[in-house]
């Protein structure tokens, strides 16, 4: 396990999205080589996408390419509703790039059969080859996509039931009327996540400090679904010194004095093209 | 690009590049057409899979709904009231000129005339959308014959008319059809003109007053006829008094039905009306702004004699004088002019400057389902600015029909 320690969410998140470009541009993708990569919504990744989107605009990097899975989708609200998390990549990732609408994948919260949809999902995951690097965020209680606490940790793609507290944090995008909140979701499963080469948790704010510590320094636990990536042989954390509030010194000395080895894995590899 | 036939037979070109007026607010946003109308890119998406065909680079331009004037009497040395065999292809004339303006649609404008003049104009020139030929006819926009002697301004008097019976029949009798009639405007104090303003709203035609002496309460009575226009207000009315401010007064009127808005026209030329008067109509009432050029045949020709009507006007600077006397007779404003001249003389935001001559008049008409704005599945009538408002370029259904 990496663990990235940046002064703030705007460094963290310039850091993953540069670690993403890389990966992207070091995959090497092309018509026979598409580079598969899962991707998370919420507040976190916002700034990541928009550094992913500049550098998109400024000719580093295409997504002409690249295949995305999303984690996740609510059940039972329209595609178009501001809060869909299609609407969410429609206008703060896809609408700005290069991708083509066949090779984003986000699962449908609206389709009669439900978990048939979820099954098709994980097919098509199978089918693009698995996920070089799937990207993810995590709740306070430290749920990763709508993995809530005592998600089985092999879980796959499947319906899901909303814990209370996501409810009530989410009811603020609902103009705070809980009743329209959905209470369901479609989301991959731990197991699905795990399977990837390569995850990368981001995690900034000082209201997932007590996530990330339960994630990293405690044992494996299906309370705190993100834990289960300790087991991964390859995530990396992306975290800001607000998130390391509850991690021991010991910890983030120890990563810190780390940072001058991880920082070169986002320095500007020698085959990328010129800025415009 | 590869093509997008996989999608749909029509191309679909993308704007990039710019700011485009939605919700009444500038929004960096790419706009997307689709077979003349403009498209929702993220069902596009999702549903179809598709992308566009064609990017337009609009280095930076605001993109507006393309102007609407509902009181253009001519220009270019044509006059819409001249009874000539002609006049559907002086219309046209006028109408190419003007994308130029950022006119996409308009409504050709008669003053009171003769029968003849109406029974052969009005019959030459059907409702028809506008293109590469020139802005769009929404319809005309007949001002009098039913108006005030008092107040008849530029108008030539022996025409004027009143209503000698109730109901449609007499004005049916006078205009010979109302078959391209969009608008009417008429005095709301003549006797009978009630059940006139009633019925023709019926037919889904849009009464304006002016030319009128008419006091508040025959105004509102108007309004709740059906009336929704206020033409080239302050001119040819009775001047504002604070014990009956006449038809100025509906800009802030309790007896508008709830619901409902009043228009009014502005010649915001700096000519017409005096910039403190537009303010206070602006201030007043912002959302029921809506400029017009009220254009004569001069506009864009140079000064000296022309023909207005039955009459001969005179063009010194930007003012136009019924003949030998210092009578206003008409603008010699460009739309675009008048929207600067407005945000200038008004202090408003660009989004309000630019909705005055396009939101608020498709409003006005009835056909802000379709026009008058960026929303998706309506027209896409568009026109390029740059940030001091000077038209860059002009299209209709996606197709552009002017540039710089």
């Amino acid at each position: 396990m990496k663990l990235i320690i940046l002064n703030d969410y705007d460094q963290s998140s310039e850091w993953a999205a540069k670690y993403i470009r890389n990966k992207i541009l070091m995959f090497k993708p092309g018509p026979d080589r598409y580079f598969t990569l899962g991707l998370p919504t919420g507040s976190t990744p916002l700034g990541c996408y928009k550094k992913l989107i500049e550098y998109y605009k400024t000719g580093e990097i295409s997504f002409q390419y690249v295949k995305t899975f999303n984690m996740d989708e609510y059940v039972g609200i329209a595609r178009d509703h501001p809060e869909s998390y299609h609407s969410f990549m429609w206008n703060n990732f896809f609408k700005h790039i290069d991708i083509k609408a066949e090779n984003t994948h986000i699962l449908d919260g609206n389709v009669k059969d439900l978990q048939a949809e979820c099954e098709s999902f994980e097919e098509k995951i199978t089918a693009a080859g698995g996920i070089e690097l799937f990207v993810g965020g995590i709740g306070p209680d430290g749920h990763i996509a709508f993995n809530e606490p005592g998600s089985s940790l092999v879980s796959r793609t499947r319906v899901k039931t909303l814990a209370k507290d996501t409810i009530m944090a989410n009811a603020r995008f609902f103009n705070g009327d809980l009743s329209k909140v959905p209470t369901m979701a479609l989301t991959v499963g731990v197991g699905t996540v795990m399977d990837a080469k390569e995850v990368m948790i981001l995690i900034t704010g000082a209201h997932k400090a007590f996530a990330l510590y339960k994630a990293i320094e405690e044992g494996v636990n299906h309370m705190w679904t993100v834990s289960a990536f300790q087991q991964h042989p390859q995530t990396v954390f992306v975290c800001d010194e607000d998130a390391t509030l509850e991690l021991r010194v010991k910890t983030v000395k120890y990563f810190k004095g780390m940072m001058h080895v991880h920082n070169k894995l986002v320095e500007r590899p020698p085959s990328m093209p010129k800025k415009n | 690009m590869p093509s997008n036939k996989s999608v749909s037979d029509a191309p679909i070109t993308q704007f990039i590049n710019c700011r485009i007026l939605r919700d009444h607010c500038l929004q960096r946003e790419d706009l997307w057409v689709r077979d003349g109308k403009i498209l929702d890119p993220e069902k596009l998406f999702f549903d179809e899979h598709g992308y566009a065909d064609k990017r337009v680079d609009c280095e930076d331009s605001i993109i507006a709904p393309g102007f609407i004037d509902v009181q253009i009497n001519g220009g270019y040395g044509v006059d819409f009231s001249q009874a000539c065999e002609d006049v559907s292809s002086g219309i046209s004339f006028v109408a190419k000129k003007i994308l130029e303006h950022g006119v996409t649609s308009f409504c050709p404008t008669l003053v009171t005339s003769p029968l003849d003049v109406y029974h052969k104009v009005l019959p030459q020139v059907k409702v028809h959308d506008g293109g590469a030929h020139g802005a769009g006819v929404l319809g005309f926009h007949l001002e009098g014959p039913f108006i005030s002697v008092e107040k008849k301004g530029a108008h030539p008097e022996k025409f004027l008319r009143t209503f000698k019976s109730s109901g449609l029949g007499y004005l049916m009798e006078t205009y010979g059809g109302l078959d391209s009639v969009a608008m009417v405007t008429l005095a709301p104090e003549l006797d009978g003109s009630q059940s006139v303003i009633r019925d023709l709203c019926q037919k889904g035609i849009t009464v304006s007053l002016g030319h009128s002496v008419a006091n508040l309460s025959q105004a509102e009575e108007a309004v709740q006829h059906g009336a929704s226009f206020i033409t080239h207000l302050f001119n040819a009315m009775l001047p504002f008094h604070h014990r009956d401010p006449g038809i100025v007064g509906l800009l802030t009127s309790d007896q508008v039905p709830a619901g409902r808005t009043v228009y009014y026209g502005m010649i915001a030329d700096g000519i017409h009306t005096n910039p403190a008067a537009l303010r206070i109509a602006h201030r007043s009432h912002p959302s029921g702004l809506v400029l017009v050029t009220d254009a004569i045949t001069a506009m864009g020709l140079p000064p000296g004699r022309h023909t207005l009507g039955q009459q001969v006007i005179e063009i010194q600077g930007l003012h136009a004088y019924v003949a030998g006397t210092k009578t206003l007779c008409g603008s010699i404003a460009t739309m675009d002019m008048c929207v600067r001249h407005f945000k200038h003389a008004s202090g408003c935001s660009v989004e309000e400057a630019l909705e005055a001559a396009s939101l608020h008049p498709a409003q006005l008409l009835g056909i802000s389902h379709r026009k008058g704005n960026l929303d998706f599945g309506s027209d896409a009538d568009l026109v390029l600015l740059d940030d001091t408002l000077n038209i860059k370029a002009t299209f209709i259904s996606g197709e552009e029909v002017w540039r710089k």
